[in-house]
């Protein structure tokens, strides 16, 4: 299903199967995200959601049961190659979980962990690249005067931040958003629906959300997902608004799901 | 109608009230029990071991029968010993448990090491005592401190090995997916993220494994023996307190047994201080976290 022809997609997924062991949680996906845009993925729990999502960095390779086929294109290259190197695939493809996940060290050494991966920055250039990945997530008015210290000690809504700062700070192309918001409150999430609405313009977003409005209100495409299968895809307005499929309907009015 | 319903409710209520009130009763009469012991052997040794807990304990050797002296060869041949054997065996556990936990996922390697190590954690600690006899102590012909060190390393090697990967694997898998999902490696993600995260848990358990081998008789009996004289030399039988307490309680001269109940006291309120300082710092580093 292509989203729209005249976007360049960034990320084109073709026939891709999931499987968890011998449970195949991903039937025949195809779907293009669009470069520079906000992609949603919506449906019930257990429709393959987040499974889809963690393909696009190759999350699952930490897991031996499960495993991938298909392809997923990213600038022309398969990701799901086996010769592609995985440190440098992340590089290019960040990722925020739906719980904060501060590492147990300052605030500034979490941003710069990521950093230091793939760049040798003098202390200069890492203090400004710190300062730009924390301004570019509203959180630096918050911090700047405790960077030393420990990120555990920050809210919620701020750990997510952080964990968001600390994804955009190694500058990867993709950015994968795992329930981002579930966990906080309604004006964290007001804070971070609003930063995804800044980042799409130097980011290529894709969301998974459990809340419909989220998904209406951040993104420009929206799929829905039931069962692993793709029910539908296309601009936000349209699926929202004129829905194609009688089940897509059915779930965002609420009778389902 | 109601009025049975409501009946039948109340007969339930009151019920599960007797049920409760005897279950808590025994669980009360259970932790008497225990404390009751408990109490009394600490009672019996702060009776006896006080008045022996002499400034001479701290500063003279251990004496024949009939003379005055202290424990310092015994207390300092102890501490040597636990030092080293902890300072041998806590590497080595915490390696091997960080692999059990982080590395091990594919295979039968990590499935077989931890049965051995758990039978290792259970094994009596006087074989462990035998096996360094057999395989050192007749080797080079004469007990050792180096052979009682070794003997309480592989007495501290399971426990860190458990208590490492437990806590390794209480770190939740999002942190260690996080640092993965930004390309580190996975010796960073183990060094940087999960370890540090683990880290006052496994302090926890090197700590246990200091109280638990600073007490050990039978391994040491085995493999350093004893040393009636002053003696810094690891290559030669050293004195320590577990060994001369055994010694001095079971002599028919007084003033061994006081010494005796010295150190047994000595003992008793060291590897209390080191429980209550590990569950203090559990504590206070959970908190946090």
């Amino acid at each position: 299903m292509n989203a729209e022809n005249s976007v360049k997609p960034k990320v084109v997924v073709k026939d891709l199967n999931f499987f968890y062991g011998k449970y195949r949680a991903l039937k025949d996906i195809n779907l293009d995200i669009a470069d520079k845009k906000v992609t949603a993925f919506i449906g019930p729990s257990g429709c393959g959601k987040s499974t889809l999502l963690r393909t696009f960095n190759r999350m699952y390779q930490l897991y031996p049961q499960q495993t991938a086929t298909g392809s997923i294109v990213l600038d022309g290259d398969n990701i799901l190659d086996k010769n592609q190197d995985l440190n440098k695939l992340r590089a290019k493809v960040g990722m925020v979980f739906q719980k904060p996940t501060p590492f147990p060290m300052s605030i500034y050494d979490n941003i710069a962990f990521g950093v230091k991966l793939y760049q040798n920055l003098n202390k200069n250039d890492m203090t400004e690249r710190v300062e730009w990945a924390l301004r570019k997530a509203a959180l630096w008015d918050e911090v700047k005067d405790k960077l030393t210290q420990s990120g555990m000690g920050l809210s919620g809504g701020q750990q997510q931040r952080l964990c968001i700062a600390r994804a955009i700070a190694v500058k990867p192309q993709v950015l994968l958003l795992d329930e981002p918001t579930s966990a906080l409150d309604p004006i964290s999430t007001a804070h971070i629906e609003k930063l995804i609405d800044e980042l799409k313009e130097d980011f290529t977003i894709v969301i998974v959300t459990h809340n419909m409005q989220q998904a209406a209100r951040v993104s420009d495409y929206t799929a829905y997902m039931y069962l692993g299968d793709l029910i539908e895809f296309g601009d936000t307005s349209s699926v929202f608004t004129n829905p194609k499929r009688k089940e897509t309907e059915d779930y965002i009015t609420g009778r389902f799901g | 109608m109601k009025e049975r319903l409501r009946n039948k409710m109340m007969e339930l209520y009151t019920r599960r009230r007797l049920a409760n009130a005897a279950g808590l009763t025994i669980s009360v009469l259970a932790m008497g029990f225990g404390l009751f012991w408990l109490c009394w052997i600490l009672w019996t040794l702060l009776v006896h071991g006080l008045p022996a807990l002499t400034a001479e304990v701290f500063t003279k050797m251990t004496p024949p029968p009939g003379s005055s002296g202290g424990l310092w060869n015994a207390i300092f041949g102890s501490l040597m010993m636990t030092l080293g054997g902890t300072l041998i065996g806590t590497p080595i556990g915490i390696l091997a448990g960080t692999y059990l936990a982080e590395f091990g996922q594919r295979g039968w390697l990590a499935p077989f090491t931890r049965f051995i190590n758990d039978i290792l954690l259970s094994a009596p600690s006087i074989v462990i005592g035998l096996f360094v006899y057999e395989v050192y102590v007749v080797h080079v012909k004469h007990f050792s401190g180096w052979a009682g060190t070794l003997a309480l390393a592989i007495i501290v090697i399971p426990i860190v090995i458990r208590t490492t990967e437990n806590m390794l694997r209480l770190v939740p898998s999002t942190l260690r997916e996080a640092a993965a999902a930004l390309g580190a490696p996975q010796w960073k993600i183990v060094n940087f993220v999960t370890l540090r995260a683990a880290r006052a848990g496994i302090i926890t358990g090197v700590m246990l494994a200091i109280a638990r081998i600073s007490g050990e008789t039978a391994p040491l009996l085995f493999t350093s023996l004893n040393n009636q004289f002053w003696n810094d030399d690891m290559n030669q039988p050293m004195a320590n307190l577990p060994v001369v307490i055994f010694q001095f309680a079971m002599s028919p001269y007084e003033d061994w047994q006081k010494l005796a109940w010295a150190g047994a006291l000595l003992i008793t309120f060291s590897v209390l201080t080191l429980n209550i300082l590990a569950r203090v710092l559990f504590r206070q580093n959970a908190s946090t976290h």
